[in-house]
């Protein structure tokens, strides 16, 4: 598909992984630093410390205070970021190619020699406790939450912002606790995309990060996930559905058979769900599904939001649709949606931004990056047989429901709920 | 890269910037129609027009369309705004005629009865979800209060209302006066085989029947003031403010665009200083928005209730203090930013069609990024202060929306 991928890969001896590609016929470049210090790594009684670390971290590096390093990553151009999830933390930012190297040294100074200004504690308490208010109000975003935590249980389940009264009683010593455990170059990545000389990048980020030492922390310990039914009572115009059940994570050998099944459920305006729920009844304006990936675990994610009048019916139409899935798709489904995947793995070409995710997300999930070409086959081999062989030995369900809304909402009789299991 | 543009004898002009480098091409039909152009008995119906469009032709069903546009690959959607109805997909080269001749005929669509009343369910949907997305209709009402009776005061969406008496006849006579080719035009972008693109249009699109289009561009009259839209059970209380700023057609917008990323940007500006580094606010920014014979300037900010007075004491000293003007090195490090965004965006085929047609609507002809990047780093620091100083950001009107009704202004 592609003669113009450009992969490299350097593994130094501290653990830490480079990845690299080159697209010489951009003039920018992105790069994201994923460190092992997600939420999963901090105890049960600390929920939101990798977060508030997170924020810390970047409040100064090495020389540069505060204001010092966001003028000069602006002085860059650089658009930068950093954010929580389960197992990392990630830093990054997309800029003019001809800051890449002076940038990535302003991260080895962060990363390794943040300043976690005491001065400046509790401006990024507040700042972490605005954020878990901010996820109140986002009442589509709290049903997804919601059923992610009690899908998979703790501590895989979390959402980095944490709570309230953990993140109040956060000292700077724990931040500092938990900067030493887990900012460290075992199983840290550096995905860089875009403009780049491989020889002088893997030169300047051995320089910066070779000598680094340590090892990573393990996540907190595992607590059991809460299946069946829930809703959230709330004052709302609409009723926000979430719905889950098992299905194979990222690394799975049958991963792709699980991404053809949801592709044909949820990708693109010809797909069932967007059809049957919205085109033909016109239940409501958002419905998605999608695969969710952890390192060990999968599920099907489905997100549907519905005034209260439509929501018992929208939610009949979404189980009846999962369960008529099992019966098989069709080769017209199949054809469809492998040129929809095989366009926008085409187009993402086009985004060192795009790329530099995928570089970052393989190898944590896999160790190495599929190429394109090899994501490309992956896909074209993909069979109606193999895809229905499969949702036969692995239907729908069962399903985990969380509703926000005026109402509960009921799954009818003979729907499995994951509480009888 | 290279600039070509081709206008059929009906009116319908074709502006294509050609990339042979580009993995793929993208397209769209912008058109001038938006909820500026409607009467208040038809408030919504360009945004519900939009959704139609993709409800099938006289010889398409809308099952067929969705078929189609998912068999081409395409990353298709539309969107419409208080000026515009845009129609956009891309894909890869070899669909470039199947995907002209889908967008063409969806362009004449059948608006039929049974489509239309589902449809109306969806829009209904849609503007229920809003409502209950922060700022809950905030935007919708500081926009009516500000413009007065103006019409780019009114509703995108419009109201359940509104959208629910609308019937296929109004949008036709709507379609009818907007949806002439002299009121649109096809933009493409990327790997675009441009002799072709006008071959196909000739033949799609030729026969399209034109007529004539007004949009009378009436001087707004904008309303200071202070209201509160009471949400008791929202986490955060929202606070958004509009002022006056340069419109399309002024040349102060990029010295507009570079002062409100001095003050307003979400890393590294006045705001963010004051505001978001230390914590007091969610979030915050402050951002400038032209339309035809009016701009805005506005600004916002989300926090705790507690902190929603102190917020607003603060926001309202960095408008005010933006009388004072800015300095040489908040002026560079805003040119750098912006640039920077430019560059990024201009290796993505989608977003230079974007830019390409954005020009188009505007009347401005057409820039490359080089030579729109150069206009900002053009801009002197004393154009920036003269524009601080000709559009007072704090002569503002205000809503608050939240738990809190007792904020006041100062």
């Amino acid at each position: 598909m592609t003669d113009r991928q450009a992969i490299f890969q350097h593994r130094f001896d501290n653990g830490l992984t480079l990845v690299a590609q080159s697209m010489p016929w951009l003039e920018s470049a992105a790069f994201s630093f994923a460190m092992p210090a997600g939420c999963s790594r901090e105890s049960a009684q600390q929920r939101g410390l990798a977060n508030f670390c997170c924020e810390m971290v970047f409040r100064g590096g090495g020389d540069y205070d505060n204001r010092g390093l966001v003028e000069k990553l602006e002085s860059l151009g650089c658009d930068y970021f950093s954010s929580t999830s389960v197992y990392h933390s990630f830093f990054g930012g997309a800029m003019p190619a001809t800051g890449l190297l002076e940038a990535l040294g302003v991260y080895a100074d962060v990363l390794r020699r943040p300043q976690l200004p005491e001065d400046q504690f509790e401006d990024g308490r507040m700042t972490c406790l605005q954020e878990i208010h901010s996820l109140e109000d986002d009442l589509s975003s709290r049903v997804m939450l919601e059923l992610r935590r009690r899908f998979y249980g703790d501590p895989l389940g979390r959402h980095a912002e944490g709570l309230i009264e953990h993140v109040n009683r956060i000292t700077l010593d724990d931040i500092r606790g938990f900067y030493d455990a887990c900012y460290q170059p075992q199983d840290a990545v550096i995905a860089v995309a875009g403009k780049l000389e491989w020889p002088r990048l893997l030169e300047r980020i051995a320089g910066l990060f070779a000598d680094w030492k340590g090892h990573s922390s393990p996540n907190s310990p595992a607590t059991p996930p809460e299946h069946g039914v829930c809703h959230i009572p709330f004052s709302s115009h609409q009723t926000h559905i979430g719905i889950a059940w098992p299905s194979v994570p990222y690394n799975h050998p049958e991963y792709y058979l699980a991404r053809g099944a949801v592709g044909v459920l949820s990708d693109g305006m010809s797909s069932r769900l967007f059809r049957e729920v919205r085109d033909r009844r016109g239940l409501c304006y958002t419905v998605a599904a999608n695969l969710h990936s952890l390192r060990t675990e999968g599920s099907v994610v489905c997100y549907c939001g519905t005034t209260s009048e439509n929501a018992q019916q929208s939610l009949d139409v979404l189980v009846e649709q999962f369960q008529l899935l099992s019966q098989g798709i069709t080769e017209e489904e199949l054809q469809r949606l492998k040129v929809q995947i095989r366009s926008g793995l085409i187009m993402q070409q086009e985004s060192c931004r795009a790329r530099v995710g995928n570089l970052a997300g393989d190898i944590l999930h896999l160790g190495h990056v599929r190429t394109l070409d090899e994501v490309s086959d992956r896909i074209n081999g993909l069979t109606t047989t193999g895809i229905n062989d499969w949702l036969r030995a692995h239907p729908p369900g069962p399903f985990d429901v969380v509703t926000l809304g005026e109402q509960p909402l009921e799954l009818h009789d003979g729907i499995p709920t994951t509480s009888a299991r | 890269m290279e600039f070509r543009q081709h206008q059929l004898a009906n009116g319908l002009t074709i502006l294509a910037e050609c990339n042979p480098d580009a993995y793929f091409g993208a397209y769209g039909i912008f058109v001038r129609a938006g909820s500026r152009d409607e009467q208040a008995e038809i408030s919504g119906v360009s945004h519900f027009l939009e959704h139609m469009v993709f409800k099938g032709t006289p010889t398409r069903s809308a099952e067929q369309v969705n078929l189609e546009l998912d068999e081409l690959g395409s990353s298709s959607n539309a969107r419409t705004g208080e000026e515009s109805t845009i129609y956009h997909a891309a894909v890869l080269p070899e669909f470039q005629t199947a995907l002209i001749e889908l967008l063409a005929d969806l362009m004449r669509p059948a608006l039929r009865l049974e489509d239309f009343e589902t449809e109306k369910k969806v829009i209904i949907e849609e503007i229920m979800m809003y409502q209950d997305q922060p700022p809950y209709g905030g935007h919708e009402q500081l926009m009516l209060e500000y413009f007065g009776g103006h019409p780019l005061g009114q509703s995108v969406l419009g109201t359940v209302e509104s959208v629910g008496n609308l019937n296929p006849e109004q949008m036709r006579a709507y379609f009818a006066q907007r949806y002439s080719p002299g009121n649109m035009a096809l933009i493409a972008a990327g790997k675009v085989d441009f002799k072709r693109l006008v071959d196909d249009a000739e033949r799609l699109c030729g026969d399209w029947k034109s007529c004539p289009v007004q949009r009378p561009v009436s001087l707004a009259n904008p309303q200071p003031g202070f209201a509160t839209l009471h949400k008791p059970n929202s986490t955060l209380q929202y606070v958004l403010q509009l002022s006056p700023g340069p419109a399309t057609e002024d040349e102060d917008r990029f010295a507009m665009r570079l002062l409100a990323t001095i003050l307003g940007d979400d890393g590294g500006s006045r705001i963010y200083w004051k505001m978001l580094d230390s914590g007091l606010a969610e979030s915050a920014g402050i951002g400038s928005y032209e339309y035809l014979g009016a701009g805005l300037v506005m600004s916002y900010f989300c926090c705790e209730p507690k902190l929603a007075q102190e917020n607003l004491a603060l926001l309202n000293a960095i408008l005010l203090e933006a009388l004072q003007g800015v300095t040489a090195k908040e002026l560079e490090l805003a040119k750098q930013k912006i640039v920077a965004q430019i560059l990024l965006a201009s290796e993505r085929t989608e977003a230079r069609m974007f830019s390409v047609g954005g020009q188009w609507l505007n009347n401005q002809g057409f820039k490359t990024p080089a030579e729109i990047a150069n206009q900002y780093r053009g801009v002197t620091l004393e154009e920036v202060n003269a524009v601080a100083r000709k559009y007072p950001l704090g002569n503002c009107r205000t809503l608050s929306i939240g738990p809190r009704t007792d904020l006041v202004l100062g």
